[in-house]
C-alpha cells in the first residue's frame, strides 16, 4: 500500500500548486478532519462499549442500542421528530418551488422587497424565531390537548416558516440553469401553459426539488432552538429529549440513538445525492 | 422575466400560499414581539403595549452590556480562527486533484447533515475531565513521567510535571465555548471560500509565481486580495450564527460563558419577562442586520475592481 | 549543440490517469531565437511549455537553462517568464503595480525600479498607462501589460501560451508583426506555443510540430511547408492534397492518372503524394505542349469557393481522388471563369510532389 503510493508519488511528481501533496497543507488538512470527526467517532465507537462509566473499552455490546429502543419516551420522541420533518418537507418544498418560479419567471412592484422579506427567515439567529413563535401561539390560544398527530401542528407550522425560504433558495438556483427556449419550444408544439410546465419545466427541476427537500428534512430534523421553545411536555422531539438527558450525563443510550439518528440522515443524504446525481449526469 | 399582468392565474397562483405564510407564520409573529419590546409586564402572562422604551434602556444596564460585547467578541474571535483555519484548508481542496475534490468537500459539507445538538454532544464527551483529551493527556503523562523514573530522574520530573496528573478543565469555561463554536461552524467558512477560491483563474497564482514570488507572498499579495469577497461573505456567514448561538454557551460554557441568547432564552423560559426578552432579541437582530448591511457597502467597493 | 539555451532531454510527462501528455520529448533552443510549439490541442505543447517554467514537474528527464538542470527549481527561482493565455494580469493592481510586481519580489530598489518600468511600458508603447486598473484596458493592451511585466525582469526566455488567441483576427496579425519586431528588439529568446499554424510560420524562426505528445518534425517555417516529413505534417501545416498512389521503377502513379510524381529512390508498393494547392495550375483548354517533367489530369469541377482574393477550386478526378487547385484572382472577374460542372485539366511540376512514405 505504501510502497505504490511511493510508486505513484514518484511517477506523478507535485506541482507548485499541488497543495494536496505538501506537508504544511496535508497537516492543516488532517488536523481539521480530525477535529471534525473524532469527536462524531467517538461517540459511536463508544455506543458499542460495554461500560456505563464509557471512557475505557470493555468489550462490543449492542445493549444500549436495546435499551434506547426500550426507551419509550425516547422512541415517541424519535418518531415526533421524523412526523415533523416528513409533513414540514413536504409543505416546505412545495411553497419553496412557489417562491422559486414567482421570482424566476415574474416581475412585479416591491419584487426587491419581496425577495428581501423572503430571505429574513434564513438571516435572523434561530433564537429570535423561537421566541417570537413562543409568544405567537401562547397569543392566539393554540390549543394544547389535541390528539397526536395534531398536536405537533405548531412545531410543524414553526419548522415550515424557517425551511421553505431555505429550499426555495435551492430550487431557484436549479431554476437559473433553465433555458427558457425549452419552454418557448414546448409552447411552439402546442403544448399549453399547464402541460408545459408538467411536461417540461418539472422534469428539469427534479433535482432542485429534491435537493430542496433534502435541505428541509434535514433543516427540520435538526432544529433545537426553536422546537425548544415550541414544544410542550407532551411534544418532545429528539433533540429536545436529547437535550434534556445531556443536560445530566453522558450516557452510552444517548451514544446509541444519537449514532441512529446520523446513520438515518446519512442514509437519506446518500439516496438524495443519488437521485440528484442521476438527474444531473442526463442534463 | 414577464411581467406578472402578462399571466396574472398563474402569478396569483403561486404568489398567494407562500406571501400569506411569510405574513402569518412569520412577519406576524415578529412583530409581536417587537410590539413586545415596548410593552410592560401587567400580570403573570399579561402584557401591556405601552410604547416604554424602558426594556431597551435596560439592555444598556452594565450587567447586560457585557454580555452584549462578550458575545461580539466571542463571536468575532471563533470566526476569525474559523478564517484562519478555513483559507488554507479551502484553498488545498481548491487544488487537490481532480479525483479527491468532491470526496474531500463532503468531508467538509458532511457536519452538516448530522444533528448540531449530537455534534455539540459529542464534543462534550471528547472534552470533559474524564473524556477522551484528558485521557489522552493522562497517558501522556504517564509516558513522560516513565520516561524520567528509567534515567533516574523521577524527582525532577516530579518537579516539572507534578506529583500526580491532575485533569485538565476543558469543559465549561469560556475556551470550550470557542472551541465549540468553531466546530460548528467551520464549514459555514470553509464553503464560501471555496467557492471564491474555485472562481480565482489559477493562472493569476502561477504568474505570481512565475514573475519570482514565493508561495507566501503569493498567498498574501494575490490570493487574499482576489479572494476578498469570498472572504467577507464567509466571515459574514460564520458570524451571524455565532453571535446568535444558543446551544453551544448553554452546554459547553461556563457560568459566564453566557452570550446574548441565553439571556432571552432566560426571559421567555425561566424569568418569564417576555417585553424584555423581546427587546433583546431585537437588539440580537439589529446587530445581524448590521453585520449584512456591512457586507452589502464591503462587497459594493470591492465587486467593480473584480469582474474584469 | 554550443548555443544551447534551454536544453530538453527526454522529457515525459504522465498525468494521474495515464495519460502521457509528453512522450521522450527531446530538442534544444538557441540563445536569441523565436521558436514556436505547434499542434493541435492537446498535442502536449503547453504542457512542455509549463514545465519549462515550473508548473508542472516532469514524469522522467532534463531540462537544462543555461545548463542548469532545473529539476526541483521552483518556478519563482528559475530565469524564465511567461506571458500567460488569459494573460493574468492582477485585476486589483494597476498596469504600473502589475509590471513592478516581479521587480519588487526581486527587492530591487525603488527608483530602479521605476525606471524600469517606465521603460518596460514604453517598450509595449503603454506610456502614460501607469494608473489604470487592468478592467479599464482592452484586450490587447492587456496582453501588452502582460508582456511588460515580464519583459521587465529581463528574463533569459520569455515563455508565451497561445498569446493571441484572446485576440480577435484584425489585432492579432497586428499583433504578430510586433511581436516579432519586439523579440528582434530586445534580442531575448522567445518560446511561443500556438495551434494556429499561420501564426507560427509568419513569427517563429524554428518550428516545433507536436502530435501526441511527440515532436513529429522541427525545422525553419519554409523547410517545414515545402518539405514536410510525415503526412501529419503535410496536413497539419496549410492545405494539401494527398493521393494514394503506387511506385513502381522510380515513378509514381495514381488510381486511373498516370505518373503523377517521382521519386527514384522509392521502392516499389503503396505510397502517398502530397501536392499543394497553390502550386496545381488550372487549364479549361487542353495544354499544348505538356513539358516533360510535368504531370497533367483532367476532372469535373465539384465546387469554387471564392475567397476575395483567391478562390478554391475542387476538381474531381474520379477513382475518389478529390484535388482542389487555389487560383490567384490576378484579374477582375477572373473568378467566374470557371463554374461547378466544367471539364478542367490540373498540372503540376513533378518535382512540387511530394511523396511520402507513410
Amino acid at each position: 500500500m505504501i510502497a505504490a503510493y511511493r510508486r505513484w508519488k514518484r511517477l506523478h511528481p507535485a506541482g507548485p500548486l499541488d497543495y494536496t501533496r505538501k506537508w504544511p497543507m496535508q497537516l492543516t488538512l488532517a488536523a481539521t478532519f480530525i477535529f471534525l470527526y473524532a469527536p462524531i467517532l467517538i461517540l459511536i465507537l463508544f455506543s458499542f462499549n460495554d461500560s456505563r462509566r464509557n471512557i475505557v473499552w470493555r468489550g462490543f455490546t449492542t445493549k444500549y442500542y436495546e435499551k434506547a429502543l426500550g426507551n419509550e419516551s425516547l422512541i415517541e420522541a424519535f418518531v415526533n421528530s421524523l412526523t415533523i420533518a416528513f409533513v414540514s418537507t413536504i409543505v416546505s418544498t412545495i411553497l419553496g418551488a412557489m417562491v422559486a418560479i414567482l421570482l424566476w419567471r415574474f416581475r412585479f412592484p416591491g419584487k426587491a422587497g419581496y425577495e428581501g422579506g423572503m430571505a429574513l427567515p434564513i438571516v435572523i439567529p434561530e433564537i429570535c424565531l423561537g421566541v417570537a413563535m413562543l409568544a405567537f401561539f401562547a397569543r392566539i390560544g393554540w390549543p394544547t390537548d389535541l390528539p397526536w398527530p395534531l398536536n405537533l401542528g405548531n412545531i410543524i407550522i414553526a419548522h415550515i416558516s424557517f425551511s421553505f425560504p431555505f429550499a426555495a433558495v435551492v430550487i431557484r438556483a436549479r431554476l437559473a440553469g433553465f433555458n427558457r427556449e425549452l419552454e418557448e419550444a414546448a409552447r411552439d408544439l402546442g403544448a399549453s401553459e399547464w402541460e408545459t410546465y408538467r411536461d417540461v419545466v418539472l422534469p428539469y427541476l427534479k433535482p432542485g426539488l429534491v435537493a430542496g427537500a433534502l435541505l428541509a428534512f434535514t433543516l427540520s430534523l435538526d432544529d433545537f432552538v426553536i422546537t425548544f421553545f415550541t414544544s410542550g411536555p407532551d411534544t418532545v422531539t429528539f433533540p429536545v429529549k436529547v437535550y434534556s438527558m445531556v443536560r445530566f450525563s453522558v450516557t452510552p443510550e444517548v451514544n446509541a440513538a444519537s449514532t441512529v439518528l446520523i446513520v438515518i440522515t446519512l442514509f437519506l443524504t446518500a439516496i438524495a445525492m443519488r437521485v440528484q446525481n442521476r438527474s444531473a449526469k442526463r442534463d | 422575466m414577464e411581467s406578472w399582468r402578462s399571466t396574472p392565474r398563474v402569478f396569483w397562483a403561486v404568489f398567494s400560499a407562500p406571501s400569506f405564510w411569510l405574513v402569518a407564520f412569520f412577519l406576524i409573529p415578529l412583530s409581536l414581539i417587537w410590539a413586545y419590546s415596548f410593552g410592560e409586564k401587567t400580570g403573570i402572562i399579561d402584557i401591556a403595549v405601552t410604547g416604554t422604551l424602558d426594556n431597551y434602556i435596560r439592555a444598556f444596564e452594565p450587567v447586560y452590556l457585557q454580555i452584549f460585547t462578550k458575545s461580539l467578541w466571542i463571536a468575532t474571535l471563533s470566526t476569525l480562527i474559523c478564517l484562519a483555519v478555513g483559507l488554507p484548508v479551502a484553498l488545498t481542496i481548491v487544488y487537490a486533484p481532480p479525483k479527491a475534490k468532491p470526496w474531500l468537500l463532503l468531508l467538509v459539507i458532511l457536519p452538516f447533515w448530522t444533528n448540531l445538538l449530537i455534534r455539540t454532544y459529542a464534543l462534550i464527551a471528547v472534552l470533559r475531565t474524564r473524556g477522551y483529551v484528558n485521557f489522552g493527556l493522562e497517558w501522556l503523562y504517564d509516558q513522560a513521567s516513565w520516561l524520567f523514573q528509567i534515567v533516574g530522574l523521577g524527582g525532577l520530573g516530579a518537579a516539572i510535571l507534578g506529583e500526580r496528573f491532575e485533569p485538565v478543565e476543558i469543559l465549561y469555561n469560556n475556551g470550550a465555548v470557542l472551541i465549540g463554536l468553531v466546530y460548528v461552524h467551520l464549514p459555514f467558512m470553509v464553503l464560501p471560500l471555496y467557492a471564491a477560491l474555485e472562481r480565482l483563474d489559477r493562472s493569476y497564482l502561477e504568474a505570481s509565481l512565475d514573475l519570482g514570488a514565493g508561495q507566501f507572498q503569493t498567498f498574501w499579495r494575490v490570493i487574499v486580495p482576489l479572494a476578498m469577497p469570498g472572504i467577507v461573505s464567509g466571515l459574514i456567514i460564520t458570524f451571524i450564527p455565532t453571535l446568535g448561538s444558543f446551544l453551544t454557551p448553554d452546554l459547553l460554557g461556563g457560568p459566564d460563558s453566557t452570550m446574548i441568547a441565553n439571556i432571552i432564552e432566560r426571559q421567555f423560559k425561566s424569568a418569564n419577562d417576555w417585553p424584555f426578552g423581546s427587546a433583546l432579541s431585537f437588539m440580537l437582530m439589529y446587530l445581524t442586520f448590521g453585520a449584512l448591511a456591512l457586507r452589502a457597502f464591503l462587497g459594493r467597493g470591492r465587486s467593480s475592481g473584480l469582474e474584469a | 549543440m554550443t548555443d544551447a539555451i534551454i536544453e530538453i532531454a527526454d522529457i515525459s510527462k504522465a498525468f494521474p490517469g495515464g495519460v502521457r501528455a509528453v512522450d521522450a520529448v527531446s530538442l534544444s533552443i538557441r540563445e536569441g531565437e523565436f521558436f514556436a510549439l505547434l499542434g493541435p490541442s492537446g498535442c502536449g505543447k503547453t504542457t512542455l511549455l509549463r514545465m519549462i517554467a515550473g508548473f508542472e514537474t516532469p514524469t522522467e528527464g532534463a531540462i537544462r537553462i543555461d545548463g542548469v538542470d532545473m529539476a526541483g527549481t521552483a518556478p519563482n527561482r528559475r530565469p524564465v517568464n511567461m506571458v500567460f493565455q488569459s494573460y493574468a494580469v492582477f485585476p486589483h493592481m494597476s498596469v504600473a503595480e502589475n509590471v513592478a510586481y516581479g521587480l519588487k519580489m526581486d527587492g530591487v530598489a525603488k527608483p530602479e525600479m521605476a525606471r524600469r518600468v517606465e521603460d518596460a511600458l514604453a517598450l509595449v508603447r503603454l506610456d502614460g498607462f501607469d494608473g489604470r486598473k487592468p478592467d479599464q484596458l482592452s484586450g490587447g493592451q492587456r496582453q501588452r501589460v502582460a508582456l511588460a511585466r515580464a519583459l521587465v525582469k529581463r528574463p533569459r526566455v520569455l515563455l508565451l501560451d497561445e498569446p493571441l488567441s484572446a485576440l480577435d483576427a484584425k489585432l492579432r496579425e497586428a499583433m504578430q508583426l510586433e511581436l516579432v519586431n519586439l523579440q528582434k528588439s530586445v534580442g531575448i529568446t522567445f518560446v511561443v506555443v500556438t495551434h494556429d499554424q499561420d501564426e507560427a510560420l509568419s513569427m517563429a524562426d524554428r518550428i516545433a510540430v507536436m502530435e501526441t505528445g511527440q515532436v513529429r518534425q522541427l525545422a525553419p517555417p519554409a523547410e517545414l511547408y515545402e518539405h514536410p516529413n510525415s503526412r501529419f505534417v503535410a496536413e497539419f501545416i496549410g492545405k494539401m492534397n494527398v493521393i494514394e498512389a503506387t511506385a513502381s521503377d522510380g515513378v509514381l502513379t495514381g488510381p486511373g492518372l498516370g505518373v503523377i510524381a517521382r521519386a527514384p529512390d522509392l521502392g516499389d508498393g503503396p505510397a502517398s503524394v502530397a501536392l499543394r494547392p497553390e502550386k496545381i495550375r488550372l487549364n479549361m483548354a487542353p495544354t499544348p505542349a505538356l513539358g516533360k517533367d510535368e504531370a497533367e489530369i483532367e476532372g469535373t469541377v465539384t465546387t469554387v469557393s471564392y475567397h476575395g482574393a483567391e478562390s478554391h477550386i475542387y476538381v474531381d478526378a474520379g477513382e475518389g481522388v478529390l484535388l482542389s487547385a487555389t487560383v490567384q484572382n490576378a484579374e477582375r472577374d477572373a473568378a467566374h471563369r470557371v463554374k461547378r460542372g466544367d471539364r478542367a485539366r490540373l498540372c503540376w511540376r513533378l518535382a512540387d510532389a511530394l511523396v511520402l512514405k507513410e
